[in-house]
């Protein structure tokens, strides 16, 4: 077990000393092959404006199987070893922990020999997983202060109900279910937590039968798909509270609580509403004793030519915006959403999170769009997850959503891109003319060394 | 009194100011709690109930010592005195990251008693003390049992005061004025050092015997 001398440095007991933090120069993303044809990949991107290698891909790591699609990923340990109550400062944040969704392995990518050129160290096996917690097709990661923390959308049948799971931070070994009572919850998709208010929330997509084979119109119209948020008390591992958004909402996907742990609220993005196709963001905050939640943005729908539009949305004559990613700024000042649909990302200050205030917004591919970038022709898919430095100065937009659907909603199929965003102090958000990254697969999460904003938790304001 | 006397409490002090200084043994927490709320009573407030839950783990092991020396000879004592020492050393040595599972920041006073009572006893902290302990007259001269639960009481106390004083001047100073920036440096594993103390004391409790 690796030890540390000094803590781990970039480690920070609060996002205000994070915010000061060095700027990023490796920024690492996952790729996969929908056609699962080429192993899935981890990339590393320089993103150091001094380097010779500035702006391309100066690593591939290949997979040892095919048709992991690889998706979202994270650390297996960040600021929350800070954390007073279980507290393990010497740990290192030194592994990336890598779930196939559509596999349900798990890489352990160590990136100290060479930060540039990761290693896979271990593969957690998905029956590991379904025999120890029942669940697969891991999601989410967050490294807490006692461990690694994974949502997973299912049961290994395809059915529910989905929940989280923990791994051992040192050893990677599966320890177990998180929950102890977990309520009428059954839908699972992101999960984060209030560390100051022993408060988890987690969000509802679909099994993996309702979303592998792309998103079925019968259960959307219906409003099968997830449209509840849930509350837990996070050390007791019980369900506390499931706060329903109305049957309308459809796909309530990811959550962004504050990151100053005194702050008792969070964002969450819808994808959809049944009534107009619109997207939308919803704020969550403690009232007295109870979780309550409220939207807070809308953005509607767009009309549209039917022949401009795939089959799926050609009935409704508009194209949705598809709200599929947002991020919070590490100063709990800035929250950025991805309207995948309409090719558009908007900043809003969320200085007053009642009152979202729409400061800037950056077109880039979308269905009917197709907005273009400093000469490259015609885009295609959208801004969709979104990552933002430490700072809050740089944001980074992948444009890949889940294989199945890009095929839906892109059915020419989706030619990925990475891009990079400048955030100034203003508001504003404007696209850097120079960095423009395609990727010879479907470009997904990014994650940036020493952390970023969806990565670290912190247990002191 | 004399040096023989006046050591055991000396070294209790002193490693009492040793496990206030740890982090990991509540100052930390104590200051969490007040960041929270934005209170510095809230950060000496929280220092009860870690002291409670420390002198609680002390106690424990005195009572287990004192009872323990009137069933069995000393040398037996010293004995199991150094096997417990030796095999938390060991155990320290292979689990470093081992804390009590099941808390939060928004633990309560009932709570936060509870995690220093565990917290302190899965790091030996308590056991730590054995060498001293058994220099003290705990059994020896007693067989009265409340003359020796009165003594333990006292030994403990006399740890644990040494041991918030320290916490308490580290945690008003870090809430009021250093903040936690400094952690990213100054917070120095002690791990291995912990681990060679409770090793040592399991030497030297043996090799005293």
């Amino acid at each position: 077990m690796a030890t540390l001398l000094r803590p781990d440095p970039t480690f920070y007991p609060s996002p205000r000393l994070a915010g000061d933090a060095p700027a990023e120069t490796l920024a690492y993303m996952v790729t996969f092959d929908p056609a699962a044809q080429s192993p899935d990949a981890l990339l590393t991107v320089d993103v150091d404006p001094s380097s010779q290698s500035y702006r391309q891909v100066v690593n591939k790591l290949d997979m040892p199987n095919l048709g992991d699609e690889l998706h979202h990923f994270g650390w297996n340990a960040c600021s929350s070893a800070l954390c007073p109550y279980a507290p393990h400062p010497h740990i290192e944040r030194r592994y990336l922990l890598v779930p196939g969704l559509r596999s349900s392995r798990i890489y352990v990518i160590d990136t100290k020999p060479d930060p540039r050129r990761p290693q896979i160290v271990k593969t957690i096996e998905p029956e590991e997983i379904a025999n120890k917690t029942g669940y697969s097709r891991p999601h989410t990661l967050h490294c807490g202060p006692d461990g690694v923390y994974v949502s997973a959308l299912g049961a290994p049948d395809g059915g529910g109900p989905g929940g989280i799971f923990i791994l051992d931070h040192d050893n990677f070994t599966v320890k177990g279910r998180f929950e102890l009572d977990r309520g009428p919850q059954f839908l699972a998709y992101d999960f984060w937590w209030h560390l100051g208010y022993d408060v988890a929330l987690t969000s509802e997509w679909g099994t993996p039968k309702m979303i592998e084979d792309g998103v079925n119109g019968e259960l959307l119209l219906a409003g099968e798909y997830g449209h509840h948020l849930h509350i837990w008390d996070l050390p007791r591992r019980r369900h506390k509270q499931a706060l329903d958004l109305g049957a309308e909402q459809q796909m309530v996907l990811e959550l962004r609580p504050a990151h100053d742990p005194t702050r008792a609220y969070g964002f969450v993005g819808v994808v959809t509403s049944l009534k107009d196709l619109s997207g939308s963001v919803w704020l969550w905050y403690l009232e007295g004793s109870r979780w309550a939640v409220k939207k807070v943005i809308e953005i509607p729908a767009e009309p549209a030519d039917p022949s401009q539009l795939p089959p799926i949305l050609q009935p409704f004559k508009a194209v949705a915006p598809l709200i599929t990613d947002i991020n919070l700024s590490l100063d709990d000042r800035w929250l950025y959403v991805s309207a995948w649909g309409t090719g558009e990302i908007k900043r809003y200050d969320v200085l007053d999170p009642f009152r979202p205030r729409e400061t800037g917004s950056v077109r880039l591919g979308g269905i009917v769009e197709r907005t273009g970038w400093n000469g490259s022709g015609q885009l295609n898919g959208g801004p969709q997850m979104v990552e933002v430095s430490r700072d809050g100065r740089r944001v980074y937009l992948s444009n890949s959503l889940y294989g199945s659907w890009d095929a839906q909603f892109y059915p020419e199929g989706v030619e990925s891109w990475l891009v990079k965003l400048d955030a100034d102090e203003h508001g504003g958000l404007r696209i850097d003319p120079e960095f423009f990254v395609r990727t010879e697969q479907r470009a997904h999460q990014i994650h940036l060394e020493g952390g970023d904003a969806s990565s670290d938790s912190y247990c002191y304001p | 009194m004399s040096w023989g006397e006046a050591w055991p409490w000396l070294a209790l002090i002193g490693l009492g100011a040793y496990h206030g200084v740890n982090p990991g043994m509540g100052w930390l927490f104590a200051v969490g709690r007040g960041l929270q709320e934005s209170s510095r009573r809230a950060v000496l407030g929280s220092l009860v109930p870690i002291a409670v839950g420390h002198e609680m783990s002390i106690v424990l092991v005195l009572l287990a010592i004192g009872l323990t020396q009137q069933l069995v000879p000393p040398h037996t004592v010293r004995l199991l005195a150094a096997l417990a020492l030796v095999g938390v050393g060991l155990w320290t040595l292979a689990r470093p990251r081992a804390h009590p599972r099941g808390f939060g920041m928004r633990v309560g006073i009932l709570g936060l008693v509870a995690w220093s009572f565990l917290m302190s006893s899965a790091h030996g902290a308590g056991l730590m003390l054995a060498p001293v302990l058994l220099g003290l007259p705990v059994g020896d001269h007693f067989s009265n049992p409340s003359q020796l639960g009165l003594t333990a009481a006292l030994a403990a106390t006399v740890h644990v005061a040494a041991m918030v004083a320290v916490m308490g001047v580290l945690s008003v100073v870090v809430y009021e004025k250093l903040g936690l920036g400094f952690l990213r440096r100054g917070w120095l594993n002690l791990d291995l050092a912990w681990t060679t103390v409770l090793l040592l004391s399991g030497a030297i409790t043996l090799f005293s015997a």
